[in-house]
């Protein structure tokens, strides 16, 4: 947006917004200084962001090449994690993994984001109808048996990697609209509001600028929570034949295959991308914890 | 013997919880007695007659059920018991004439079913009449041996029962043969039949309403079926196992960590590689017996491009990894079924080997010719019902497809839903597996390669010559002409193989393993577990 | 009563998404060989010819008299496979819930005592790695670590072992009827079957209520009435326990329910892994083979379960607060 849009009762709405978010920053340094936990968890995201981007281009070998020769090799120097029944190695699988399962986090806690934040904001801002038909739609998703679902939209629509990000945004819709909701309401009086109405703005640009960027944070913690939840989700539903398509590389996936090989004693199939998932959802907990003691360090005490 | 309160008198339940995989002798005791058998999926239907009976439930059926006559065995030189396709003896009957227009059956006079009522010749007569009219998958089988009007069963006497053929056809005793025209006791049947349901259809799915050498006496659905011997049956030696527990366990590795374990006596449904390294550590026995007449093949739809050019069915055929699907997926545990020598010539048997083998320069050479020198896109599916060798299989074929040019998009089709996707006939190109009940070459070609293009003949494929082969193999077995069946068979395999509407992979295995004291395994043309014959030392 | 319109809309949801489930039941009835014909005859008698509408409006009219239908993988009536199943996957549910209260609720104490400390931060990183691990990794992992390499726990083979017998049903929970008939073998038998996929499940659960528990005390361990218990002299397990911990208690009911209503969900997958009759892996089965009417009912079982423990929630509620319970 230009500054001339911008009539002369935003700039201290602008000051207000950016305010917490300064001061964030400093808090911040001062958190992971003190917290050595989520400073740890954030150097692991950096790494899992640095796998998805480059991962592909530094791999040791093609993580699509099946080699039945080297099929089934235990962990060694030339296959750090060892191969696969097809003779894949399983180092380079998981590490390109990464971009795909970062994908489907990614987007579809953006999605969900989108989608229950705006429907949330609306109803905590608006009441009335608003507020009961997102809160019908929010309870009507939570009666459901959540897996269920998910595996109920993805069944029906097709297994692809969109329609496992939007059933994945839909299940966390709710908790999205209500936190959204319950954080729009409480500032619907707010002076900081009332000034940018008293100024003329209209409603939708109140939401955008005003709202929006002062729930931000705690949206933020509920993302990285969540982010953690849809790698899991995925997962799950790889396990039960609903994953993305074959010879894709997903972590889910090659823990669903790797499952029929631990009885027989190929541990290392299912263990390493198991890990490797456990590892990335255990970051993303981590850090939407760490994220909470920076943008709500009352609750912290 | 009620298990539990002979431990409790005996007081041998001392056990802590962390240790309850020790046997007490009483547990032992019951054991040995019992036979206890792990599968992927459980029936859900007891009654092979009834409306959508899963494959499992055709296992249930037979073993409850008497038919009229049945497979004589005869030993393999490995050993393995194994049915005789042309050898059958009465079962039910215990004699029977087959004439030129009919056959006659005399029924054993002491045979009983499981309520104590007498079998007759009435109970035979409702049994096939009833097959051949509750219509779907039994009255279509039943038709499959030209068996289809309820006038073809006439009783004779009480105990004697005659069955007209409509027309010569080689295959009308065999159908009395296999699992669908299983006898079954009509006073109790009509007793549970209501007007919606006058061949009690309800009620037999629940409930096993037969004469045969197990009875159902217990069975959750999705859980556990037991099973309990028929103390009085005559229409074979008597069982040797008095209990048969059928347990569900859906996980594979469970299933082959409970055999490792000795927990569970059998299964037949472990993935390749378990039966592989089973056989391999030599802990617990294992028969691999080939599915007769099935055949795993990658099938291309004929009716459209490109692979209506049987050149690009060819290049696709030189560029299938035979050898790495044998090696990785199933880990030799198959016939295969490609790259016979050059100058072999075609025999009068089916299934057999084809000529290609994987050679991707003439894979290349071919599609070159055929107009796609740079390849094409298309989609590979599969049944994820049986994902366990579909996916790498599919895996393999699309990354050395590729290497010709042709890229494909792997489709996963949910079990339900594969049998309908066949249906539309739609897929450009997919695996998937074919068996039939009755091993005979020309039945195996009508299913699959002719142009009535039923269900099974998923490439679409119509070709005048090959349909005249078929009919007159057809007719030639019926007329007892040896000489022109010959010709039509060597006809009929020599076409399948030069236009490749669909490219045999291997024949599988059926594999079971069971503990060492188990003996008596059965292959049959089912497929399923015969457990009459199973000793338990 | 404010559930009964998001109950409507499970009804709704569940019969749509459904329909379109790409399997076809008309195929699966007709059997192998069915002509188109055939298959037509068959959609007509199974009522799939009719619109969508007709087709709600006549499952609507089934519902009201109780009837969900039949399920085609176990060939029964969808309410008797549900009543038979669902103490199964209660009991497993609850079990696992009381493993994990069990672990967390001392866990989330003991980090909101010594917060700060190494005590705090391995709190909260072993309650997190638990929710991090996908269930069915760790459920696997258990089968093969406990049962296949040590043998210390049974084949996992459902709820009872193969040899024993179920004790008469009562509540069809093995644990209450095994006491009922004073079978203790079978009681032992029925527990020993529980202990690893309830532990997969309490694994998986030990992070939310271990927060909440940190949490809740840290907010009544800086309370006035705690204050003013300290400096009255009494001990400090005194306080910790029966003035903070009371008082910490009623987030963590809340949070239990939500917990519990997400480990049903959760179950799907353990069921699986163990073989556990429960109507999570019927549910699963059934949705993988196109099988409209038991997803339904679970569906709308577990929906009317989410309701009823909102209110059992509510009513709790009540009795640990007293405040509650003036204003009511």
């Amino acid at each position: 947006m230009s500054a001339s849009t911008i009539p002369d009762a935003a700039a201290p709405a602008g000051s207000q917004r950016l305010a917490p978010i300064k001061s964030l920053f400093s808090h911040a340094r001062y958190i992971v200084g003190d917290n050595p936990v989520t400073g740890l968890s954030f150097g692991l995201f950096m790494l899992f962001l640095v796998c998805a981007l480059i991962g592909p281009y530094l791999v040791p070998h093609d993580p699509l090449a099946s080699d039945t020769m080297a099929a089934l090799q235990r962990p060694s120097l030339r296959h750090l994690f060892g191969t696969d029944q097809l003779g894949r190695d399983i180092f380079s699988r998981v590490i390109v993994a990464t971009r795909l399962d970062m994908t489907i986090a990614i987007s579809s806690v953006a999605l969900v984001f989108v989608l229950g934040g705006l429907a949330g904001i609306a109803a905590g801002f608006y009441g009335g109808w608003t507020d009961r038909i997102v809160g019908r739609i929010g309870d009507t998703i939570m009666a459901f048996p959540l897996f269920v679902l998910a595996m109920g939209i993805v069944a029906a629509l097709g297994n692809t990697v969109t329609n496992i990000v939007i059933a994945t945004a839909i299940i966390n819709f709710p908790l999205y609209a209500r936190l959204a909701r319950a954080e729009a309401n409480v500032r619907r009086e707010a002076g900081f509001v009332q000034a940018a109405r008293l100024t003329g703005n209209s409603d939708a640009r109140i939401l955008l600028t005003q709202i929006m960027p002062n729930i931000l944070p705690i949206m933020m913690v509920q993302m990285s929570l969540t982010m953690g939840y849809a790698i899991l989700n995925a997962a799950g539903l790889s396990f039960i034949g609903l994953g993305v398509r074959p010879p894709t590389p997903e972590w889910g996936i090659m823990v669903a295959e790797g499952s029929a090989f631990i009885v027989s004693g190929e541990w290392w199939i299912a263990l390493f991308p198991g890990l490797t998932l456990m590892l990335a959802v255990f970051c993303f907990n981590l850090l939407g914890d760490g994220l909470r003691d920076i943008v709500d360090p009352l609750r912290r005490t | 013997m009620d298990r539990r309160n002979f431990i409790k008198s005996t007081g041998a339940a001392a056990a802590a919880i962390s240790a309850p995989a020790v046997f007490t002798s009483a547990q032992a005791q019951a054991r040995s007695e019992t036979l206890v058998i792990v599968s992927e999926s459980g029936p859900n239907n007891l009654d092979v007659m009834g409306v959508g009976t899963n494959v499992p439930g055709y296992e249930a059926s037979w073993n409850c059920y008497d038919r009229l006559i049945t497979h004589e065995m005869r030993t393999l030189s490995d050993g393995t018991q194994y049915y005789e396709r042309d050898k059958l003896k009465g079962e039910l009957a215990e004699d029977f004439v087959v004439g030129p227009d009919s056959a006659t059956f005399k029924l054993r006079k002491n045979a009983t079913f499981h309520d104590g009522a007498p079998v007759t010749a009435k109970d035979v007569k409702w049994s096939l009449d009833r097959s051949v009219t509750v219509g779907g998958f039994p009255t279509f089988q039943m038709s499959a041996g030209s068996l289809t009007k309820p006038e073809q069963f006439v009783i004779v006497d009480d105990h004697t029962i005659r069955i007209d053929f409509l027309r010569k056809d080689k295959l009308t005793i065999p159908d009395l043969a296999v699992i669908v025209p299983a006898i079954m006791n009509s006073e109790l049947c009509k007793k549970n039949a209501t007007a919606a349901d006058p061949w009690a259809l309800e009620f037999t799915k629940q409930n096993t309403a037969g004469g045969g050498a197990y009875k159902v006496v217990r069975w959750t659905p999705g859980t556990e079926v037991v099973f309990e011997r028929n103390e009085t049956w005559v229409s074979g030696p008597m069982p040797k196992t008095k209990r048969i527990i059928w347990r569900i366990v859906p996980s594979a590795g469970n299933r082959r960590a409970l055999l490792e374990r000795g927990d569970a006596d059998i299964s037949f449904d472990l993935p390749n590689k378990d039966f592989a390294e089973i056989k391999a550590s030599g802990k617990l026995a294992v028969v691999s017996t080939p599915y007769t007449s099935g055949i795993q093949y990658i099938g291309m739809n004929v009716t459209k491009p490109p692979f209506d050019n049987p050149k690009v069915r060819q290049a696709v055929a030189y560029a299938i990894p035979y050898q790495k699907i044998m090696d990785a997926v199933l880990f030799g545990l198959a016939k295969p079924m490609y790259g016979a020598a050059a100058d072999k010539a075609t025999e009068v048997a089916w299934p057999q080997p084809h000529k290609f083998n994987t050679d991707m320069a003439k894979a290349k050479a071919l599609l070159t010719e055929a107009g796609f020198p740079n390849g094409f896109e298309t989609t590979l599916s599969f049944d994820l019902g049986f994902a366990g060798v579909n996916e790498p299989l599919c895996v393999l074929v699309q990354e050395s497809l590729a290497q010709i040019g042709i890229k494909t998009t792997i489709n996963k089709v949910p079990g339900a839903n594969w049998r309908t996707e066949l249906n539309k006939k739609e897929l450009p190109l997919f695996t998937n597996i074919f068996s039939g009940w009755l091993n005979y070459p020309e039945y195996f070609f009508y299913w699959c390669y002719h142009g009535a293009n039923s269900v099974f003949n998923t490439s679409s494929y119509v070709s005048p010559p090959m349909d005249a082969f078929i009919e007159g193999a057809r007719d030639a077995a019926a007329a007892g002409d040896q000489a022109t069946y010959d010709k039509d068979v060597k006809g009929f395999v020599d076409l399948a193989f030069a236009e490749v509407p669909r490219i045999p992979l291997y024949q599988p295995y059926i594999n079971v393993a069971m503990q060492k004291n188990v003996s008596g395994y059965q292959y049959w043309f089912h497929r399923r577990l015969d457990y009459r014959a199973f000793v338990k030392s | 009563m404010t559930s009964i319109p998001s109950l409507i809309g499970v009804v709704i949801v569940s019969f749509l998404l459904t329909r379109v489930l790409p399997g076809d039941t008309a195929t699966y009835f007709a059997g192998p060989a069915a002509t188109p014909k055939a298959l037509e005859e068959v959609r007509k008698q199974l009522g799939l010819d009719k619109p969508l509408p007709e087709q709600f409006l006549r499952y609507v009219a089934d519902l009201t008299h109780g009837d969900l239908g039949n399920s085609l993988t176990t060939g029964q009536t969808v309410v008797g496979d549900i009543t038979s199943r669902l103490p199964a996957s209660a009991e497993l549910t609850l079990i696992g819930l009381l493993l994990a209260l069990l672990i967390a609720v001392p866990l989330g104490i003991l980090a909101a005592v010594r917060q700060g400390s190494w005590i705090d931060h391995l709190c909260r990183v072993v309650a997190t790695a638990g929710v991090s691990l996908p269930v069915f990794f760790t459920g696997l992992l258990l089968v093969y670590v406990f049962y296949f390499l040590l043998g210390w726990s049974p084949a996992p083979l459902g709820r009872l072992d193969i040899f024993f017998s179920e004790p008469p049903r009562i509540t069809g929970f093995l644990l209450v009827d095994s006491i009922i008939a004073r079978d203790w073998e079978v009681l032992r038998a029925a527990l020993s079957q529980l202990i690893l996929p309830a532990l997969t499940l309490a694994v998986f659960s030990l992070a939310p209520i271990a927060r909440i528990t940190r949490a809740s005390m840290l907010t009544a361990l800086s309370s006035d009435f705690v204050r003013t218990a300290r400096a009255s002299g009494l001990k400090p397990i005194t306080v910790t326990m029966t003035y903070a911990f009371r008082n910490a208690m009623l987030p963590v009911i809340t949070t239990l329910g939500m917990v519990f209503s997400f480990l049903l969900g959760a179950n799907v997958l353990v069921e699986k892994v163990f073989a556990w009759p429960g109507i999570g892996s019927y549910a699963v089965e059934a949705l993988i083979a196109s099988d409209f009417a038991p997803v339904q009912g679970f569906v709308l079982a577990m929906a009317i379960l989410y309701v009823i423990l909102n209110l059992a929630i509510d009513l709790l509620y009540g009795v640990i607060d007293p405040r509650v319970r003036v204003t009511t």
